[in-house]
């Protein structure tokens, strides 16, 4: 800038033919070439799609399907997306496989950190869920997110919790949660199950699911019927794997229009 | 003999420092503390500091290092609140402040804090009352006192320490006062001017009580006979020399005590 300004020589550094111009003060932009190899998450690889969290009286379930998806390919169909954290808590993830990989290692390490504490003290459902939408927030605020949606549930002081966390950031809890397709689909059938019977049975609540994971499986097209369940209850955490769902294509060959 | 003697000097910095107690009941934990002032011109300095709303801690020692030590425990409650939206259990919070003591007592050119801290504080395994040192190491106490003549205090705290898991708040209250009374000397009482109090409990966030809050309180046990009575007026005489060193050990009763002015309140 110097140079421009305090010298009387107008004629340098000029437009050149076929060159873009570099007008003062400009700003330097980097390529993606200059950049090297990608070191933001810029678009997902493997794929989880919907996960469902439902409260019932005493405790919560989380259900994902068991699969993982490389853009429209259904490639991996034998993935567990959801994960007991301890006793009180479990969490389920949709989103790209690899960040929940990173997050599942990062939160299993912890909780063994504090099992060496030996203190008396755990993870609880909300100090959890509390914990990973500070971590997911702020990496979404240095453009470097973890590409996924965490369904964190479980049971604390004796009533049942569930959260929703978003690669933005964005976290709310609620009786009934739904990430992806199921935020559309499921989501209406849990509330209506849950308004209707808000202390519902274990059983209830695993009918329920399961009729949400085939409606899902009808209309999701990145959708499998082979799922997994969490549940979290005052006596512990356990995962039922796997479940398959009855369906019934009967009036497939009605549907016209998609050849 | 593998004393480290900075450490020791520092630990008696917290042996010069006014005496605080601190005692649990089931449900509640308190500290009391007896107020210094420096001169007649300056004011009683504070003991009692809050860290968060269910944490306290009262000092001994250093004022300077007990500031900076009580920074870094409100730094800590508040990062665990905005990172767990749950308060930071008490053990977790002096075990942080062990770690951070230790450090000096090893590193070139450091020195020790001189500072000792009784913890009093409520979390979701109930009250805690926790000593810690100098020398880094802390303590979960069933009750504790520390400070200038805190041996008298510690004797009536152990005769009584049956009763405090059952106390109401004020029969521990009024404990705690008793037991900062054992460690005056004779002719001095505690009045609202030189005596604070610090509570925590299962519905009460952390409350100090200066002034004339601790009137209250101080009226519940007056009257009431001292183990270490005033002796009668030729005494009082050899009372009041300051400055010139202190006893080691704590005096019977009946021996003139001395004061001991300086930079530990």
């Amino acid at each position: 800038m110097e140079a421009t300004f305090g010298s009387t020589e107008f004629w340098r550094n000029g437009p050149q033919p076929g060159a873009l111009y570099k007008f003062p003060g400009h700003v330097n932009t980097t390529q993606a070439s200059q950049i090297g190899a990608a070191k933001r998450t810029l678009a997902p690889t493997v794929t989880g799609t919907s996960v469902l969290g439902l409260c019932f009286d005493g405790g919560v379930i989380i259900a994902a399907d068991m699969l993982g998806s490389y853009g429209a390919l259904a490639r991996y169909r034998n993935l567990s997306r959801v994960m007991k954290v301890n006793d009180s808590a479990a969490i389920g993830i949709s989103g790209d496989y690899a960040d929940y990989q990173f997050m599942k290692s990062v939160i299993e390490q912890r909780v063994i950190d504090e099992e060496c504490l030996n203190d008396g003290f755990q993870y609880t459902p909300k100090s959890l869920f509390s914990w990973m939408t500070r971590v997911l927030y702020n990496r979404r605020s240095n453009f470097n997110p973890l590409w996924n949606t965490f369904i964190v549930g479980g049971v604390q002081d004796g009533e049942p919790f569930l959260g929703y966390i978003d690669k933005i950031g964005v976290a709310y809890n609620d009786p009934t949660i739904a990430s992806g397709y199921g935020a559309y689909i499921a989501a209406p059938l849990l509330r209506d199950a849950f308004e209707a019977n808000p202390k519902m049975s274990l059983a209830e609540a695993e009918k329920k699911i399961d009729e949400c994971m085939k409606v899902l499986y009808y209309r999701d097209a990145r959708s499998l019927n082979k799922y997994e369940v969490a549940i979290v209850t005052k006596d512990g955490t356990m995962i039922k794997s796997p479940i398959v769902s009855e369906t019934n294509w009967e009036v497939a060959h009605m549907i016209k229009g998609y050849e | 003999q593998g004393r480290i003697h900075q450490i020791e000097y520092a630990m008696e910095a917290v042996k010069q420092g006014s005496a605080t107690v601190g005692l649990k009941s089931k449900s509640h934990a308190i500290l009391v503390a007896l107020k210094r002032a420096s001169s007649e011109l300056a004011a009683h300095q504070k003991k009692i500091i809050p860290i968060d709303d269910h944490i306290g801690v009262s000092i001994a020692g250093l004022t300077a290092d007990a500031r900076l030590l009580s920074n870094f425990m409100r730094s800590e409650c508040l990062n665990s609140r905005y990172a767990y939206d749950s308060p930071l259990p008490v053990s977790r919070l002096v075990s942080a402040v062990g770690n951070k003591s230790q450090i000096p007592t090893q590193r070139y050119g450091r020195r020790p804090f001189g500072v000792g801290l009784l913890v009093a504080g409520y979390d979701d395994q109930g009250p805690h009352i926790y000593q810690t040192c100098p020398s880094a190491n802390y303590y979960d106490c069933k009750a504790m006192a520390i400070g200038a003549r805190s041996q008298s205090a510690r004797t009536y705290v152990e005769k009584h320490l049956d009763k405090f898991l059952e106390c109401s708040l004020d029969e521990l209250i009024k404990h705690g006062l008793r037991a900062l009374r054992e460690t005056l000397p004779q002719e001095v009482e505690l009045t609202t001017k030189n005596c604070s109090l610090g509570i925590v409990g299962k519905d009460m966030e952390f409350t100090i009580y200066d002034d004339d809050d601790v009137q209250k309180y101080l009226a519940m046990i007056e009257g009431e006979e001292r183990s270490r009575a005033a002796p009668p007026a030729d005494q009082a005489a050899m009372d009041t020399q300051e400055g010139e060193g202190q006893q080691p050990a704590d005096p019977q009763p009946a021996d003139p005590a001395v004061e001991e002015q300086g930079m530990e309140h």
